[in-house]
């Protein structure tokens, strides 16, 4: 097949994790093992309360595991502290949450180089490029509430993708979006993923938008099928 | 509905019964200081009653100009149909001090004289005990504990006696006070006998005089009640400021809860009616304990309080509390008082709440940007009150409407200032961590402004009040050592005595001051004239504020007069005015000097003047010059006879001057202290409940890459730096507020203006106990954060949006 390959950027083995149920916990994620290269776009789909959101917190550290591996560049995220994991987050990780989770005291602006100037890693003039093509620019000086729910997650997608993340997790980053707005926010992703060499793992209930990345994950009761 | 409505609302409390906690006892503590102090006021105005009725002051009094009246003047007028009653008035010797003796004719004496039922309890249980020898004394419990003296007779303690005063029959009272076949005055038992002629016709000088009530105590206490009513009044703000907050927070907590009623079907008025009804049931409930705290501050104070009164104003206070229903009943309406004032607006907002409306965590510092307009426009429009009050309010209401001004100014401008404050520190802030912090801070501070104004409050009125209590001392302490120039004090008992000692003190080396005095008028209010002895100690020691280039001389000739500081500001005079004396001697004022602690006017003229202006002065009281007083008086007592009770030294006299403020300033220190209490309160439960509220705000920061460690020490940073910006503004107020205090209230409230000292020291000490209260108010939420579990800052993400 092909020669020996090379640490992949992210690999998941044995990963369960159980959450609180009505008596006793319930397994949410079962046993899931994956791998993701860096360059690599991977869909994530599955039906509601199949575990989607779950698995990205727990591969972006914010949960423990009950089980398995989780290795971001070769560390196990399991040997780290939640100062390191913290840490790891920051220099390595971007998150589009389902809910957007934006800082209400800080400006769009604000929102969008919060994370890269925590790593150190902010570059005024891809910041400003970037809020220029997430169509943010007139909005810069607003507070999130002041902006529309589809506003409000470009302002997320933004401020993930700002410190240039080796790895991007995204919660249905376009589930707020109209049809043609969704394709081009996509697009844009998509566009300033490959050029920053990053992964991408997203979550998405669109077969179309599915279809347009690498490879697709379908997540069933906690299992990966296919 | 309405039960289901109301459970549905109840059930917030169950879920934050810290929050119920801070609402009840914050307003029981705005009740209980408020109900507390005015316990005290009231327990001393029912002292001055019984008081004045005790002296006979509540009806028509003949009074003689030389002091007292011979038995004989009584006989006749009683004779010639006058309805008069005869009373002896003199201080005997008691534990700390004396105690006021009365004596007085039981068979004369109108039924309702002296205080209702002392007498019953005591005189007509045992009348022929009550006349005679040895007699039996009445007095009120805690005037009853310091009659130690042994030569006294038996005593019998009754509640219904004034305090401060000893009750016992003429003849009696006549021998301990040396006053045989005189009397002090006579009291008109009928007052329409008083047409029957001319009191001089008996003798002259006999002068009939109206009632004078309990009105001239209280005004020589007024301004002692309304310092203690000031901090009642502040202490009762800064708790409806903690109540105010908790009303709020559980408005702003409960919205969600509001909608889904309202969306449901509730009317917009019943809502409102349960949420009043709520509130009304925690004020009963919290007006309950507020007045029991109310009753032990009261009691607590109240013995500082009656020593106060005693040393300061020589009027005399019950030490302890007897509870009136009046007051549980003004206690229960200052409590709903204080609910509806702190909930109105929270009552005003349910009515107008929108159903439908977007979540906004940053809404309300916006509504605030709206209201942040009326509060500025406010806090500049008590300013400009305050600077009215400044230059037109007269009397002590006017110090007091400018510093209320002040206090209310300041506070409202407080959140505008530190909002200002941290939009500059977040600009000035490098780095995205300090950027979102000081973002953030500012964010918080309408929900935190409440507390942080009574913390504000607390601290400014700590400043000011230690500034003035230091700045006093410290004068005082310098003037004492001025003022009492001589070592040793002795007051003879008689002439005889006084002339033994005069003989005696000849043949020795110290040298014998008199320190005669007569009471009279002057300017129409109760002042004394003291005759100065001319030896240098005085123009060597006397603390002058002002004077003529020659005013010593000019006593000395007997031309010119000193006044105290408070006769001079009183009445407007200065150095070269003309004075009118008792008995309408006229005077030019030579020079103004310092006087603390003295309540009345004084004025100093030559000796020999003084003796030829009233030649029927006491002139019993002595200071000596003598390097050893303890020698001396021990000399006095083996050679002389003089009773030890009759001799005082410097050393004891100063102490017993300072021990009087110390105990004034301990119950200035008590009030402070719970006040700062009180405040430090506010911002504990004020965080405890931000604490919960503000996870979605800190739930996304975290995700992003900040450890709980370092969000927990951000947290703990935030409570400090707000402290602390609030201690730096709090400085330059509370100095403010002794300037106004030593300048403005002081000087209508005692008559004398002190200089203003600053330490540095205290205000490092202040600072320090506002950062560590904040600190400890800011370490359990900030702890509980670290200790969170992640699922729950994840579940935010989930439930928040
Ligand atoms: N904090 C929690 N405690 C207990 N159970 C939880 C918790 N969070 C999620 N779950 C359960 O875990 C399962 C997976 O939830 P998750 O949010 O990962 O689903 P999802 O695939 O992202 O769904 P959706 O497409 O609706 O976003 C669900 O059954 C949910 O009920
Ligand atoms: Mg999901």
């Amino acid at each position: 097949m092909s020669g020996p390959r090379p640490t992949p950027l992210l690999s998941v083995s044995g990963l369960t994790k159980r959450l609180p149920g009505a008596d006793r916990p319930v397994t949410v994620l079962d046993n899931i093992n994956l791998r993701i290269d860096a360059g690599e776009t991977v869909a994530l789909t599955g039906e509601s309360g199949s575990g989607k959101s779950t698995l990205l917190h727990v591969i972006a550290g914010l949960e423990p595991a009950d089980d398995g591996h989780i290795r971001l560049d070769g560390q196990d995220l399991a040997a780290l502290d939640d100062t390191g994991r913290a840490a790891l987050r920051r220099d390595r990780i971007g998150i589009v949450f389902q809910q957007f989770n934006l800082i209400p005291s800080l400006t769009v602006a604000q929102n969008v180089v919060f994370q890269a100037r925590l790593a150190g890693r902010n570059k005024a003039s891809w910041t400003a490029a970037l809020i220029d093509r997430l169509g943010l620019a007139e909005h810069a000086a607003k507070y999130p509430e002041d902006l529309s729910g589809g506003q409000q997650q470009r302002v997320a997608i933004g401020r993930a993708l700002a410190p240039r993340p080796a790895l991007l997790l995204a919660d249905e980053p376009t589930g707020n979006l109209d049809e043609a707005t969704g394709d081009a926010v996509l697009d844009l992703m998509l566009e300033l993923v490959s050029e920053t060499g990053a992964a991408l793992l997203m979550v998405t209930h669109s077969q179309r938008l599915a279809g347009r990345l690498s490879r697709i994950l379908h997540l069933s009761h906690g299992r990966i099928a296919g | 509905m309405r039960r289901t409505a109301l459970l549905a609302l109840l059930s917030h409390w169950r879920h934050h019964p810290f929050q119920l906690l801070t609402l009840v006892l914050g307003l029981a503590l705005a009740t209980g200081l408020w109900s507390g102090v005015q316990a005290i006021n009231a327990e001393a105005r029912a002292s001055y009653d019984r008081a004045a009725s005790a002296l006979g002051s509540d009806r028509p009094v003949l009074q003689a100009a030389t002091g007292t009246i011979p038995e004989s003047v009584y006989i006749a007028m009683r004779r010639a149909g006058w309805k008069v009653t005869p009373v002896v008035d003199g201080w005997i010797e008691a534990g700390e001090g004396s105690v006021r003796l009365l004596g007085i004719d039981a068979l004369t004496a109108p039924p309702d004289f002296a205080p209702a039922g002392s007498l019953e309890g005591g005189a007509a249980a045992d009348p022929l005990g009550f006349l005679m020898p040895p007699g039996r004394m009445i007095a009120a419990p805690d005037t009853a504990r310091r009659l130690t003296a042994k030569e006294l007779p038996p005593v019998i303690v009754s509640d219904a006696a004034a305090p401060g005063i000893v009750l016992a029959d003429i003849g009696i009272a006549q021998q301990l006070l040396r006053l045989e076949g005189q009397v002090s005055r006579l009291v008109l038992a009928e007052e329409s006998t008083a047409t029957l002629g001319n009191p001089e016709d008996f003798l002259e000088g006999l002068t009939l005089n109206a009632p004078q009530g309990s009105a001239g105590l209280q005004r020589l206490t007024d301004s002692f009640h309304l310092n203690l009513t000031a901090f009642g009044f502040l202490s009762f703000a800064v708790g409806l400021l903690i109540v105010h907050g908790a009303i709020g927070l559980a408005f702003e907590q409960r919205r969600p809860m509001f909608r889904t009623l309202r969306a449901l079907g509730l009317p917009a008025r019943t809502l409102t009616g349960l949420v009043a009804a709520e509130l009304a049931s925690l004020a009963v409930a919290a007006g309950l304990l507020g007045i029991v705290l109310g009753y032990v501050v009261a009691a607590a104070l109240i013995p500082d309080v009656a020593a106060t009164l005693r040393g300061l104003y020589g009027v005399p206070v019950e030490g302890e509390l007897s509870l009136r229903p009046a007051w549980w009943g003004a206690g229960m309406g200052i409590a709903l008082l204080g609910t509806l004032v702190a909930g109105m607006g929270t009552i005003w907002k349910i009515a107008r709440l929108p159903v439908l409306a977007p979540a906004r965590p940053r809404a309300w510092a916006r509504a605030d940007a709206r209201l942040a307009w009326a509060q500025g426009a406010g806090a500049a429009l008590l300013a400009l009150v305050a600077l009215g009050a400044r230059a037109f309010g007269e009397g002590l209401v006017g110090g007091f409407a400018l510093l209320a001004a002040l206090l209310l100014s300041a506070a409202l401008a407080l959140p505008l200032a530190l909002a200002a404050l941290f939009g500059l520190t977040a600009r000035l802030a490098r780095g995205a961590r300090a950027e979102w912090f000081w973002a953030d801070t500012r964010q918080q501070l309408p929900s935190l402004s409440l507390a942080l104004m009574a913390l504000l409050l607390a601290l400014a009125t700590n400043i000011g009040v230690s500034t003035m209590v230091y700045s006093f001392r410290l004068t005082f302490d310098g003037w004492l050592d001025q003022r009492l120039v001589s070592d040793l004090y002795v007051t003879a008992a008689d002439a005889a005595e006084a002339e033994r000692l005069r003989a005696w003190l000849a043949l020795r080396p110290e040298t014998l001051l008199p320190i005669w005095r007569v009471d009279g008028e002057i300017l129409g209010r109760p002042a004394e004239v003291y005759g100065v002895a001319d030896n240098p100690v005085y123009p060597a020691n006397w603390p002058m504020l002002e004077a003529l280039p020659d005013a010593w001389d000019r006593v000395r000739r007997g031309e010119g007069a000193l006044v105290n500081e408070q006769l001079a500001r009183r009445e407007g005079l200065n150095p070269g005015d003309r004075l009118t004396l008792p008995g309408g001697a006229v005077m030019e004022i030579a020079g103004i000097y310092s006087d603390y602690g003295n309540p009345s006017g004084q004025v100093a003229i030559g000796l020999p003047r003084l003796v030829a202006l009233y030649p029927g002065v006491e002139r019993l009281r002595f200071g000596i010059l003598t390097d050893t007083p303890r020698e001396l008086a021990r000399a006095l007592t083996e050679e002389l006879g003089i009773a030890e009770g009759q001799i005082s030294d410097q050393a004891s006299i100063k102490a017993f001057s300072r021990e009087v403020f110390e105990r004034t300033f301990a119950v200035t220190d008590a009030l402070n202290v719970l006040t700062l209490a009180v405040a430090g309160f506010a911002i504990l439960t004020s965080l405890l409940t931000l604490g919960a509220m503000r996870l979605p705000q800190l739930a996304p920061v975290w995700a992003l890459g900040l450890p709980r460690r370092q969000l927990a020490r951000l947290e703990l940073l935030r409570t400090l730096a707000l402290a602390g910006f609030t201690f730096l503004l709090a400085l330059p107020l509370g100095l403010a507020l002794a300037w106004v205090l030593l300048t403005v209230i002081n000087v209508e409230a005692f008559g004398w203006r002190l200089p203003m000292y600053l330490f540095p020291a205290e205000w490092l000490r202040l600072a320090l106990f506002a950062l560590i209260a904040a600190a400890l108010a800011g370490l359990w939420p900030a702890f509980r954060l670290t200790r969170l579990a992640p699922a729950t800052l994840l579940r935010i993400f989930s439930n928040e949006r």
